[in-house]
This record gives C-alpha cells, sequence and structure tokens, in this order.
C-alpha cells in the first residue's frame, strides 16, 4: 500500500516533467521552426513587427548570472570556513540558521528590495565609484538615471545564491574527517594551513558542485530579476546600462501577448532556460559524485 | 580517538610578543640533542639504588597534579609523572583509563574538544606548555603526533611527507628530506619507484609508516605514538616496533598502547592506568618496564599484567 503510494508520487513526478517539457517546446515550435539556432543570437525583439531574437537576453542572462557567481563564490566560501572551522559555537548558532534564512526570503520581496533601496544606493554610491576607479574598463560605464541595471540584477542575484554556496560549502567542510584535521594540526600546522592544505583540497569539487547549484538559481529567477534589471532592449557592454534576461523577459510579457509568434518566441525562451539550467544542474551532479568517489577511493 | 564534531579551536594561537620568546628558548634547549643533563634534570627515583632505565636522564615532561575533565566529566584524576630523553615511555591500562587523554595533553591535541579543561601543570623542558605566552603550534611542532587510524592526507606520498616542511619554509634541500624521512620510517624502499601515487593506494601498514614519516620530517623532540598499531596486522605491528627502537636514539618516544606484550617488547618504562572508585582514570604505578611486569608493587597492575583483569 505504501509501496504503491509512493511508487505512483514518483510516476507523478516523471509525468509533470515529460508534460512541462513537452508543452514548452509543443509551444515553442512555431517559432523554432521560422527562427531556427539563429535565434539564439539575434537581438531584435520587436513583437508587432513579428522578429524576435534571443541573443541580448542570453547575454544578459549570463553575465547577471556570472557576476553572481563570481561574487558570490568567495563569499559563500568564506562564510561557510566561518561557520564550520573558525566561529565559535554560539556564534555558529545564530549566524547559521540565518543565513539559511536569507535563502528562504521569497525573491519577490528582494525584487521590492532591490528597486527600493539597492537600485538607488548603488546608482548613487557604487556605480559612480567603480566608474571612477575602473572607468577605463567600458563594462564600468557611466552611472544611469536609475539604477535599474544589469549590475544591480547581478547583486540581487549574488544575494540570492550567497546562502546556497554557504550553507552546502559549510556541511562539506564540516565533513571532512577529524583524523585528517588533526592529523595536519599536529604536524605544527596553523588553523589557516590545515584549512589550505587539507580543508579545501579535499572538498575543492563538492564546492564547484555547490557553485554550479547556485548558478542555476541564478539563471532561472526570473521575479527579482525583472524588478531590478530595468528592461532594455539592445546591447551594452556598460553593466550599469538596464537589460533583459531570458526569464525576466519571459515574466514582463507573457500577460500581453502581441500575436501568436509572440508567444511562440516567448516559449522558445523558456526552451533556451530548460536546457541552461538542466544542464547546469548535470553538470553540478557529475562534480559532486565525482567528488563522492574521490573522498571514498581518493584516486 | 575520534572527536565527535569540527569543535571549534577556542584557545589563542596568535603570535605574541611572549611567544617568540618562549619559543626560542625551547628550540635552545632541544637542539642540544646529545645528553647534556643538569643536576636539577636528573631523574631521582628516591626508592632505587640507580638501575633504573631514567638514571641519569633529562626530563622532558614534568606532569605535576595533570587532572584533566571534559566539561562535568572528569577523565583523569590528578597525576604526576616524569618522561624522561631518549626513552620509550608506555601508556597502558584498560578503555577509558586516561592514557590517550594524557598523551593528547602533551602536545595540546585536546585543545579542540569541547569543553577540555586541564589543571595542574605539564612542564616541556622546564615550560609550561599550556603557559599563557606558549604558541600551541610551536608546541605541535616540537612533539609529533601519530594516530590510531592512519590519516595520510589524500595527497601523493611526497606530498604527504613534504607538506609540513614546506609550510615551515623548510624548502631546501626537500627532496633529500622526504627521502630521508622515508627511510627513518623504513617505508623508503617500498615506495621509492612511487613518490608520485597517492597515499591512499597504500597499505594500512603502509600508510601509519608514512604517517611517521611525516612525523619525523619536521625532526621534532618528541613523537607521541597513540596505538599507532592497533589497526595492523601482526608484521607491521612488528615493523613499527622494529621502528621506535631505531628512532629511540634521536627521539622521545611515549606510545599507548592496548597490547601488554607490545608494551613489554618495546618500552623502557611503563605506566600503568586504571579507573579509581569514581570511575575517573588514574595513575596507578609508573616504573621501568620490567619492573612493572616482574615485580608490580600494586596488586591492581599485578592483575592487570597477568590478565586476571580487563
Amino acid at each position: 500500500m505504501l509501496y504503491g503510494l509512493c511508487a505512483v508520487a514518483g510516476l507523478i513526478t516523471m509525468v509533470v516533467i515529460a508534460e512541462v517539457v513537452y508543452q514548452v517546446v509543443s509551444g515553442a515550435s512555431p517559432a523554432i521552426s521560422r527562427f531556427g539556432l539563429g535565434f539564439l543570437w539575434h537581438s531584435t525583439w520587436k513583437p508587432n513587427f513579428f522578429v524576435f531574437g534571443a541573443g541580448e537576453m542570453l547575454f544578459a542572462t549570463l553575465v547577471t548570472s556570472l557576476m553572481a557567481l563570481a561574487l558570490a563564490t568567495p563569499i559563500g566560501v568564506s562564510i561557510g570556513l566561518f561557520l564550520s572551522m573558525l566561529a565559535p559555537r554560539g556564534i555558529r548558532g545564530v549566524v547559521g540558521p540565518l543565513i539559511e534564512m536569507l535563502a528562504a526570503i521569497p525573491s519577490v520581496i528582494l525584487g521590492l528590495w532591490g528597486v527600493i533601496v539597492l537600485a538607488p544606493f548603488v546608482q548613487q554610491h557604487v556605480e559612480p565609484w567603480l566608474h571612477g576607479v575602473l572607468g577605463f574598463i567600458p563594462i564600468f560605464g557611466v552611472a544611469q538615471t536609475t539604477g535599474l541595471s544589469v549590475f544591480t540584477a547581478g547583486l540581487v542575484l549574488t544575494i540570492m545564491v550567497v546562502p546556497i554556496v554557504a550553507s552546502l560549502s559549510r556541511d562539506l567542510f564540516l565533513s571532512v574527517p577529524r583524523e585528517l584535521q588533526d592529523g595536519a594540526a599536529a604536524l605544527g600546522a596553523t588553523r589557516w594551513e590545515v584549512i589550505r592544505g587539507v580543508v579545501l583540497p579535499s572538498t575543492s569539487s563538492g564546492v564547484i558542485a555547490a557553485a554550479l547549484l547556485g548558478l542555476g538559481r541564478a539563471l532561472g529567477e526570473a521575479v527579482a530579476v525583472a524588478a531590478v534589471i530595468g528592461g532594455g532592449s539592445a546591447l551594452h557592454a556598460s553593466l550599469f546600462q538596464p537589460g533583459t534576461t531570458l526569464a525576466a523577459r519571459l515574466i514582463d510579457e507573457i500577460t500581453s501577448l502581441d500575436n501568436k509568434l509572440h508567444l511562440a518566441a516567448l516559449f522558445y525562451l523558456a526552451v533556451i532556460l530548460l536546457v541552461i539550467g538542466v544542464l547546469t544542474n548535470l553538470i553540478a551532479q557529475a562534480i559532486a559524485s565525482r567528488l563522492g568517489n574521490q573522498t571514498m577511493l581518493a584516486r | 580517538m575520534t572527536l565527535g564534531d569540527g569543535g571549534p579551536i577556542t584557545l589563542g594561537e596568535g603570535a605574541s610578543s611572549g611567544t617568540e620568546v618562549v619559543s626560542r628558548r625551547v628550540r635552545i634547549q632541544t637542539t642540544a640533542r646529545p645528553q647534556t643533563t643538569t643536576p636539577s634534570q636528573r631523574a631521582t627515583s628516591p626508592d632505587r639504588d640507580g638501575a633504573s632505565a631514567a638514571t641519569g636522564r633529562a626530563v622532558v615532561f614534568d606532569a605535576r597534579g595533570v587532572s584533566v575533565s571534559y566539561g562535568a566529566k572528569r577523565a583523569l584524576a590528578p597525576i604526576t609523572m616524569k618522561i624522561y630523553r631518549n626513552l620509550i615511555t608506555a601508556l597502558i591500562g584498560p578503555s577509558g583509563c586516561g592514557k590517550t587523554t594524557l598523551l593528547r595533553s602533551l602536545n595540546r591535541m585536546n585543545d579542540s574538544v569541547p569543553g577540555f579543561k586541564l589543571e595542574g601543570q605539564i612542564l616541556y623542558h622546564g615550560h609550561d606548555v599550556y603557559g599563557s605566552a606558549v604558541n600551541r603550534v610551536e608546541v605541535r611542532r616540537r612533539i609529533g603526533m601519530v594516530f590510531q587510524k592512519p590519516n595520510p592526507f589524500p595527497k601523493s606520498i611526497y606530498d604527504n611527507i613534504a607538506w609540513a616542511p614546506r609550510n615551515l619554509g623548510l624548502k631546501q634541500d626537500l627532496d633529500e628530506r622526504v627521502e630521508r624521512a622515508l627511510r627513518d620510517a623504513a617505508l623508503w624502499d617500498e615506495v621509492k619507484d612511487r613518490l608520485r601515487d597517492p597515499a591512499l593506494g597504500l597499505s594500512g601498514g603502509q600508510q601509519q609508516r608514512l604517517c611517521i614519516a611525516r612525523a619525523v620530517a619536521i625532526e621534532p623532540d618528541v613523537l607521541l605514538l597513540d596505538e599507532p598499531a592497533s589497526a595492523l596486522d601482526p608484521i607491521s605491528t612488528l615493523a613499527i616496533e622494529e621502528l621506535m627502537q631505531a628512532l629511540k636514539p634521536r627521539y622521545t618516544i611515549v606510545i599507548v598502547t592496548h597490547n601488554m606484550q607490545q608494551a613489554a617488547r618495546t618500552a623502557d618504562r611503563t605506566a600503568f592506568f586504571s579507573l579509581d572508585d569514581n570511575r575517573v582514570g588514574t595513575l596507578i604505578e609508573y616504573d621501568d618496564t620490567e619492573k612493572i611486569f616482574m615485580r608490580p608493587a600494586d596488586t591492581r597492575t599485578r592483575d592487570y599484567v597477568t590478565g586476571r583483569f580487563g
């Protein structure tokens, strides 16, 4: 009886996945047959002229997500190290759950906060400063009027990815055998040498997998990004210009369709998103399972 | 000995200004490897005529009224004992009698155990191991340790040995240092052609000898061995015991063992620990190994070494 129930639950999951994939792909098929793979790099998006291209969104999606990855990985790993190795017991008990709570904040609330607090702050302080110091690099252009930008979206995504990387890497670091750390400490190694020489090397694949899971989260995030990215529609080198991502475009336009092809093009965006998301997860899982073998066999 | 979780390391390890002074003094004393003993360091065995193995030897550790508790639980009742240079000192006794606790207290490996508290004094060449200005890292650099379960790092054989010297800045002639350590641990001939292979591909006995090589590579003064052969087969055990004898002229060795034959075979001095009426570990008798096994003074020691207890 229980077996049957569980089997049915598992089956339903598979059916739902298959159904979603089928609907998305079949919904996108008019756009796929009309634009082909060229859709991926054409960057004109004009629904009323029946011209659609995902290039600009794909670009902004990758930029915001990679920015989040680049910022959140070192921050998250540092928090993980702090919580697993360095912090006194009392502080761990407080900070650990707080970090996990950060992951539980609904993204719409983060988006709201991004619009009201983060974007003005970034526009007034962060962007001018970065432009002043690093302005010779094209990605740090002149700050725009609102602060709603690719850069701000990347920051919001960073905030969403940090707790994932932090809690996963903390658990990884805690799983490093005590005997190994003792063995290193007994050789006159400082705490930092133990971390650098034993803890980080034996968890590196897992940390990479954690970062990729965070990347998956960032790639698919729609609501918070749509709120703060500003919704521009041209390719810009500067991070401080507005833009839009695959997911943000989807959520912005799904309720205001111009024509049937428009819907199909949005579905095509969903297909791209689905492929990217699945790929990221598969890679993360492959790395994580290699880590499992590695810690068992150490080969 | 597994320690439940990754507890925080609560005692500071920052190099305060006083730390340098202390560690430098320690270094000066310990680099004088030949047995220069001052009268004050001379072993005193009041009840004996001077035939003891300890006679005339420098005191490396002087434990004075050392007791240990973990939180509210007392693990070791106050003990007083001296450990002498270039001898093998065995700590024997039934499980839970505090011998491993004492061993791990000698190089402050218990610092990371939650609730660990030590009272009394452990003097190492006259310096309080737990003194406020003492750098724990420096203590462990002088006092090496090999654990019950072989714990090589998931690195190559070479890097297992070279890791600690690199940390300490001993980068000159690293290849020679690695070879010397592996020869000291009687492992060189078995691994010389595969130094880049992962250390975890070695057998258990080889892994344990690798851990000994790793420990001697930074030329410590003392080797603490925590049941180093308990997870090994008899042949590997024998190899470890021969190794201890070979290392004895250059190191002071303290070994915890459950194996009484091993203590009888290898140790010059043996300390017998047991549990007192409150189930707290306590030192019953400490003397030359021969005396402990042939003419023990305490009936509890006799019962244990003859197998009537435990």
